[in-house]
């Protein structure tokens, strides 16, 4: 049967991202209406334990390939792999995270089967089959409603957006297990490096607790790792900070850095310039500390406090450790 | 190389609500590849060969092909066409169309256009050539008819090595692009630009309209100060409902 919605799932050790479960969340509502099945195909190592987590969102069917050699992704692996499962399955519609994987693996995809991928979509509808999807251009500036009219349509959804919802009750995802024949490869994936002790990259982070010019100096983001982390949040940092070298680059939010979209964003000494502003404007809920009571980031901010980072900052952990009872 | 309206450009859209009018836009090369572009210029100075710009755009695109002639390309090929399309497909054809069949060890691209945010191209243009291409990469070593980079992931970085040619998609710690000489900018009118008119291929992207993000309304000044402090952590639990 044709015309099946397929969810790439990614993993990161051996589970499944939360970007993934969105995805499946959406792949169900869109396989709804089409009144079709949701597969989804899942490429990693060790995943077979998680598989049920799939169901738990909506999957119908998981065509699952696992070898040690896919425990990272790999270009030339995962392309092949999904090539033969989309020829095999014939899908109308193909979701996946907007992740470093999603995003480098679709249009890989599309080029070899001369269809399109809309990237980072916020929002998708259906319309004779075809996709119709919601993206920020111009980092945000403006949102784009494009129709993507290949087969099949595919689109890959900006992480956190998009509500992981569990259905009830949950699906019991037949799994179909494929061989993997390793193909041959001009590219060697080596290992894989983490930084620092951070678990949670920004774009899938709920808190982010983020410094700028105001922090003065890299030693002084410790006040804010510590709010981070009773919060269950992640780090993050203005591009004046980045650029200053106080933090790296992979910390930065904005235009050229990440766009994030978590429950609750917390600036602190961050002034609010454009290219900021359009990398967490999507947060749901934004606060802004800064001792200038006419910064930008005031026009914008949901919560403010005018005040010194260095005593308010402080106080809020302290305030947050007996909220949460630590 | 892509051309882009500055990111301190005010984006407006036309009056069709399709499109995007840059008639008062400022021009620049892509940020991303301009970090590819001083990628490729270091590894000329340090193993020889030469730097090709490659672009596809209107007429004005001459101005960043400049540009980037000024900041160490050798020549440039001008892909011609009234305007860049919506499809990264239809970019990515049209490139390695052009590619096909000339000779070169490294292919660098920006990770994607700060206009459209898509994110493809460079992936694309490799897939269709049959090279294998690393994207976001964050640093690059070339020698012995191969390449180690380092691309960056979620939480961390991955390193990859392939044989070349190959593709490379720059994030933006790549490197830190140089600033041209008044010399170096009159040097660049005497490099070679070759023109091209091309047909577009085939899209596959349709934009069915353009419109502002929704404004966010203005919210409160909670107080000044620590004593600020326990009223927002009362706010955030209680209305906002996110603690």
């Amino acid at each position: 049967m044709a015309g099946e919605v397929l969810v790439l799932a990614e993993s990161s050790g051996a589970a499944f991202r939360k970007a993934t479960f969105e995805a499946v969340t959406e792949g169900r509502r869109l396989a709804d209406l089409l009144n079709v099945r949701e597969y989804v195909l899942a490429i990693g190592n060790n995943l077979m334990d998680h598989v049920s987590e799939l169901g738990k969102y909506g999957a119908d069917n998981v065509i699952l390939v696992e070898d040690p050699s896919l425990a990272l992704f790999h270009p030339d692996y995962y392309r092949q792999i999904a090539l033969q499962a989309i020829k095999k399955l014939n899908p109308s519609i193909i979701l996946a995270a907007a992740t470093s994987t999603g995003k480098d693996l679709a249009p890989r995809l599309a080029i070899h089967l001369d269809t399109a991928v809309a990237s980072e979509c916020t929002h998708l509808e259906l319309e004779n089959g075809k996709l119709i999807a919601t993206r920020p251009a111009f980092a945000g500036k403006v949102l784009l409603r494009v129709r993507v009219n290949g087969t099949p349509s595919i689109a890959t959804l900006r992480p956190n957006v998009f509500t992981a919802k569990e259905v009830v009750p949950s699906k019991k995802p037949t799994v179909e297990q494929i061989q993997f024949d390793r193909p041959d490869s001009k590219m060697v994936v080596k290992e894989f490096v983490t930084q620092g002790a951070k678990k949670l990259d920004l774009t899938e982070a709920s808190v982010i607790v983020s410094g700028g010019r105001g922090m003065g100096g890299p030693q002084n983001y410790k006040i804010l790792e510590e709010l981070a982390e009773v919060m269950g949040g992640v780090v993050g940092a203005s591009r004046a900070s980045v650029d200053a070298g106080w933090r790296p680059h992979s910390d930065q939010v904005g235009q050229t850095g990440r766009t994030v979209s978590p429950t609750l964003y917390i600036a602190c000494g961050i002034s609010g310039a454009i290219q900021h502003r359009v990398g967490m404007i999507n947060s749901i809920v934004i606060v802004a500390i800064n001792k200038d009571p006419e910064a930008p980031i005031f026009g914008f901010a949901d919560y403010g406090i005018v005040g010194d980072v260095f005593e308010v900052v402080p106080a809020l952990t302290r305030e947050m450790k007996a909220f949460y009872g630590k | 190389m892509r051309r882009v309206p500055d990111t301190a450009t005010r984006i407006k859209i036309a009056s069709d609500w399709k499109s995007i009018d840059t008639a008062d836009a400022e021009f620049v090369i892509n940020p991303y590849e301009e970090y590819a572009l001083e990628q490729a210029v270091q590894l000329k100075e340090k193993l020889g060969g030469e730097v090709t710009v490659v672009t596809l755009g209107p007429e004005k695109t001459t101005q960043v092909i400049m540009k980037a002639l000024a900041l160490g390309a050798d020549k440039a090929i001008h892909l011609k066409s009234d305007r860049i399309p919506d499809d990264p497909g239809s970019i990515a054809k049209a490139l390695a169309n052009e590619l096909k069949g000339s000779e070169f060890d490294v292919l660098l691209f920006g990770k994607k256009g700060v206009d459209d945010d898509n994110q493809q191209v460079g992936q694309m243009v490799a897939e269709l050539l049959g090279i294998p291409c690393i994207t976001q990469i964050v640093k690059l070593e070339v020698s012995d008819g191969k390449a180690v980079a380092r691309r960056e992931v979620e939480g961390g970085s991955i390193t990859v090595e392939a044989s070349l040619p190959a593709a490379f998609t720059a994030e933006k710690d790549l490197t830190v692009p140089r600033y041209a000489s008044l010399r170096e900018l009159v040097a660049a009118r005497k490099k070679p630009i070759v023109v091209k008119d091309i047909e577009l291929p085939q899209s596959f992207i349709e934009i069915v309209s353009i419109q502002n993000p929704l404004p966010r309304p203005a919210g409160k000044i909670v107080g000044r100060g620590v004593d600020a402090v326990p009223v927002l952590v009362k706010l955030l639990h209680e209305e906002a409902k996110v603690i």
